[in-house]
């Protein structure tokens, strides 16, 4: 890689697994999270 | 290069702009609109906005040309921004905030603290500190776009600086948020098709992947003399452990960014302009390669500026600019890279200034606006909408007004100084709001009064790079810094206003009543 320094090694893979677990996080919950919707709320709060 | 070419795309990404900012001024109808976009942003849109307010021209110019001078370690910031930045801030923040804040009709951060804890003054106060302290950082994200259109189109550097002022308060007074999140969305995107450009030509400049990292780790007997004797090892190695170099990378540079991303109030309310949580996690992907692309590339870059100056000049990217390490991303791309790249580069660059900074208006207006005269006044007249233009306005020059006065290579220390400032007042304050009942009203208004005191405090009498230019500790004391023992003189105001803003929360909740369990309900249910 033509760096030697595990500091730096050890942040660039880091860095990469932690785009991954963005990546793997938002493919896994795509359709997750329905149900509370703005206007659903808004209605509760209101009545 | 050509002026005329230039000046012809410049003249076409600021129609785009119009036309975005014109479509969010038309759909802006209500309060909500105009401070939360109705609630109902699209997922990319959200997470396009949040991520190009949060990179500006100052982690581009700014914190890019810092890893000019320190090297790879700012990687370490590259990793804080996306896994506290996005994937923290997302799954365990962005959630609970956008249902507590719509439980509590909160429309900005400060209401949403004074909200939570029913108090008024906490609303006021955390107001006030935003409007006070983020010209700061406007002013140096301004400056970033300014000199770069200086450099560019000849022109003088005042004239500059009223010019991209001017054509971003238009769109931020006029278009509220939803104007401010369909231009950030078509900026970031011209960011990161740019970044993803700039590093891939920077490789093959430099003879391939490993060729270049090979040629900046020959360079570490280069370093300065200075420098080496402060701890600085080389471009592609992090500095000695507990050397002068180490605590100023690690204090001043990588945690006030890193951890005061979690407590930035323009960036708190992207979490409450989603329809439902479906879009804060899809917008989790998003934010993560975005994040990834437009910091890690952009600072990989910085570094390897020190390879190609040294080929081309004989000199480190530092010392072939005349020492403005905020000069070194804008000479590497005129100089390094094709005339076609350097037009694309000023758009993107423009579109990172203006992206972050019509956020920091729209964030300043509606705390002066909403947070702080609709609070104290509340029988003005105006409405909500009325009074946050006038704020935006007010605070517009008060950045332009900073920005003419700030001095050279301040970019990425104005907004390390502005991201430790909101970790210390805001983070306790924000963590406890979500995740901790028992606290209370008086301990999160101790909080955050003492974390923004010990913060100016330190920034005023202990942190060598404010006090001497200040000359307070100087005037009073007789000496630039109070503390002359190593390291307390170049350690970060945040590693003391953090802890003593925990210390004061924690203490003063156990000697308060704790809050109402009814009360409690209605904003977690």
């Amino acid at each position: 890689l033509g760096i030697t320094d595990p500091w730096i090694i050890t942040a660039y893979v880091l860095c990469i697994l932690s785009a991954l677990a963005c990546i793997v996080y938002g493919l896994m919950n795509w359709n997750k999270g329905v149900g509370d919707e703005t206007s659903q709320i808004e209605e509760e709060v209101k009545w | 290069m050509n002026t005329f070419t230039l000046g012809l795309v410049v003249i076409l990404y600021m129609l785009l702009i119009a036309y975005l900012g014109y479509i969010g001024y038309r759909r802006t109808k209500t309060t909500k609109d105009y401070l939360l976009a109705g609630r109902d942003s699209h997922p990319f849109i959200m997470a396009m906005s949040y991520g190009a307010t949060f990179i500006s021209t100052s982690a581009i110019v700014g914190f890019g040309g810092m890893a000019g001078k320190f090297g790879m370690g700012l990687i370490w910031l590259v990793f804080l921004n996306i896994f506290i930045g996005i994937f923290i801030a997302f799954v365990f923040f962005g959630r609970i905030t956008r249902r507590v804040g719509l439980n509590l009709d909160a429309h900005t951060f400060p209401e949403f603290l004074g909200n939570r804890f029913q108090s008024k003054s906490i609303q006021i106060i955390s107001g006030l500190i935003i409007f006070i302290a983020m010209p700061l950082y406007a002013a140096v994200v301004l400056i970033g776009g300014a000199r770069f259109i200086e450099s560019i189109f000849q022109i003088d550097f005042t004239l500059a600086l009223i010019f991209f002022t001017l054509i971003m308060s238009a769109y931020v007074i006029a278009g509220g948020l939803k104007g401010v999140m369909y231009t950030d969305a078509a900026q970031g995107t011209i960011m990161f098709v740019c970044l993803l450009f700039l590093l891939i030509f920077s490789y093959f400049k430099l003879g391939g992947f490993s060729a270049a990292h090979q040629a900046l780790t020959n360079m570490a007997n280069l370093v300065p003399a200075d420098l080496a004797a402060q701890g600085h090892l080389g471009w592609t190695a992090f500095p000695k452990i507990n050397s002068a170099w180490w605590w100023i990378l690690v204090t001043n540079i990588i945690l006030g960014v890193g951890i005061g991303v979690l407590a930035q109030p323009q960036l708190v309310v992207r979490f409450m302009t989603v329809r439902s949580s479906r879009e804060l996690n899809r917008a989790v992907m998003t934010g993560g390669i975005f994040i990834f692309v437009s910091t890690g590339f952009v600072y990989t870059v910085g570094a390897l500026t020190n390879v190609w100056f040294y080929e081309t000049s004989g000199k480190l990217a530092l010392d072939a600019v005349g020492g403005n390490v905020d000069k070194i991303i804008p000479e590497f791309i005129n100089q390094a890279m094709p005339a076609w790249f350097i037009y694309l580069f000023m758009i993107a660059l423009l579109s990172a200034g203006m992206s972050t900074l019509s956020s920091q208006f729209h964030t300043m207006g509606s705390a002066i606006g909403r947070d702080v005269i609709e609070k104290i006044f509340p029988k003005t007249g105006l409405n909500t909408m009325m009074i946050a233009r006038l704020g935006i306005v007010f605070g517009v020059l008060i950045s332009l007004l900073i920005g003419y006065k700030l001095p050279m290579g301040i970019i990425a220390r104005g907004t390390a100084i502005f991201f430790g400032i909101c970790a210390a007042t805001f983070l306790p304050a924000y963590i406890a709001s979500l995740y901790w009942k028992r606290v209370t009203r008086s301990a999160v208004l101790w909080s955050i009064i003492s974390g923004m005191v010990t913060s100016a405090f330190a920034l005023g009498f202990l942190h060598k790079s404010e006090s001497l230019p200040l000359g307070i500790c100087k005037a009073l004391f007789g000496k630039d810094f109070l503390i002359d023992k190593f390291p307390w003189m170049i350690i970060d105001p945040l590693i003391l206003a953090l802890p003593v803003s925990v210390f004061v929360l924690i203490v003063v909740t156990f000697v308060t009543r704790p809050p109402e369990k009814e009360f409690l309900d209605k904003c977690f249910k």
